[in-house]
């Protein structure tokens, strides 16, 4: 005789709709465990069995998982930041004062996205010391270590781009002598060297695609929040998903030697 | 010789193999190009057609307005440096003993405004700390070259007018525009 609760238990999950969403009974067996792993978008990103070196949280420090961990605090917090921000010169410093100051809890996300930011910045340096450290860059990860380089650039690029954002006077002069700077670079800045060759002026460099404008104003501000918001953080979604999927292809994760 | 063995070849080519490959070849290329202008045209739409700007033009008013109080001209020839318009459109006016010009705000290493302070008789900048004299020379910090100077004229009214969007380099401060001669 079946309890009241194993018949419900069946009913739900023999009916059709449960099927559908997943494919396995919970039997517990290695083969079934694996499949359960496998079959599931989340579960899936973590191996299905972990080797006993993997548990050695000394090598690796869990330094890419925690990178990872504030990429996902900083996407959260700055969603959250995000309904109350008008990337606009006459608003955009009112709402960063009216975020710390009249939004509930507002304070709080916000030093939880600029501290997480900087703390982001922290870790992904301290990864790359740990993999270089380790060796974990040789043969066969050469070219994870490469979308590592680029993930970094990334990170640095939205901790950039997002310190214009607050519009106070820090935000305007430091953007104001980063992208100044960029008017030194070779080739397509317009006081780099060789500027003259394809002809840079100060119209038509890469300081002025930066700004689309001759000075940090309205046109600079809403080119950095997209790109803050949307189109880096798009690229560095990208780059992560080839970053852990070669981490699984190319022997799992770091071992000690 | 082997020019007329890739015609031959082409005439060998039924009509049916030769119209394939040109609809390949003119279908290729019409993508190419497609997805060419496509990408050159993005590049360009990031590069604004228009800027909006305020006037660079300024009228501070008739040269006898920049008379100093007295004959006392600094280490530099400098009698008078007067900053009333440096927060708001960013230059300075210098009077020496025989012309007046007008010096940009704009550090020359990467582009903070430069502040004047009197009892020093120097620019310094905030951002990197670099200093320059009251004649905008350089002398300390990481700026490259002296302060730009400023187009100056004088209007029918007898004002002077200076247009902060035509700057002169160290190698052009003699000449005509660069300075108003008292």
């Amino acid at each position: 005789m079946m309890s009241q609760n194993q018949r419900l238990r069946q009913a739900i999950t023999t009916s059709q709709l449960y099927r559908s969403i997943f494919r396995h009974d919970y039997v517990d067996s290695l083969r079934n465990r694996a499949l359960e792993v496998t079959s599931n978008i989340f579960l899936h990103l973590h191996p299905v069995t972990i080797p006993r070196h993997a548990l050695s949280v000394r090598f690796t420090f869990c330094l890419g998982g925690l990178t990872f961990f504030l990429f996902l605090v900083e996407t959260i917090t700055g969603l959250l930041l995000m309904f109350y921000y008008r990337p606009v010169p006459d608003y955009a410093y009112i709402d960063m004062k009216t975020l710390e100051y009249a939004a509930q809890f507002g304070v709080v996300l916000r030093n939880l996205h600029r501290w997480g930011a900087h703390l982001m910045v922290v870790t992904v340096m301290l990864h790359m010391l740990r993999v270089f450290l380790t060796g974990s860059y040789r043969p066969p990860r050469e070219f994870n270590w490469v979308v590592g380089v680029s993930l970094l650039v990334m990170t640095l690029l939205l901790s950039f781009t997002g310190y214009l954002l607050p519009w106070d006077q820090l935000a305007f002069w430091a953007v104001t002598v980063g992208t100044n700077m960029a008017a030194a670079t070779p080739f397509i800045g317009a006081e780099g060297p060789f500027h003259e060759v394809l002809g840079a002026q100060p119209l038509n460099d890469v300081r002025f695609l930066l700004l689309g404008d001759m000075k940090v104003g309205s046109n600079a501000l809403l080119r950095f929040y997209v790109l803050h918001c949307v189109g880096l953080p798009l690229f560095a979604i990208v780059a992560m998903m080839v970053h852990f999927w070669r981490v699984r292809k190319d022997g799992g994760i770091s071992r000690p030697l | 010789m082997e020019s007329t063995d890739r015609v031959q070849k082409l005439l060998e080519l039924t009509r049916r193999e030769l119209v394939s490959r040109g609809l390949a070849i003119s279908g290729w290329s019409t993508f190419a190009a497609v997805l060419g202008t496509g990408g050159l045209e993005t590049v360009r739409f990031f590069y604004p057609r228009v800027v909006y700007q305020p006037p660079s033009t300024f009228r501070i008013g008739p040269a006898d307005g920049f008379a100093p109080n007295g004959d006392d001209s600094d280490a530099f020839g400098v009698l008078l440096v007067d900053d009333r318009w440096k927060s708001q459109s960013r230059f300075v006016v210098v009077r020496e003993r025989n012309r007046i010009y007008a010096l940009s705000a704009r550090c020359a290493h990467l582009g903070c405004t430069v502040n004047w302070f009197n009892d020093l008789r120097i620019f310094k900048c905030p951002c990197h700390g670099s200093e320059y004299h009251s004649n905008g020379v350089n002398f300390a910090g990481p700026a490259p070259r002296p302060l730009d100077r400023l187009r100056i004229t004088v209007n029918l009214d007898g004002q002077l007018v200076v247009d902060t969007s035509v700057t002169y380099g160290p190698d052009r401060f003699d000449i005509d525009g660069a300075f108003v001669s008292v």
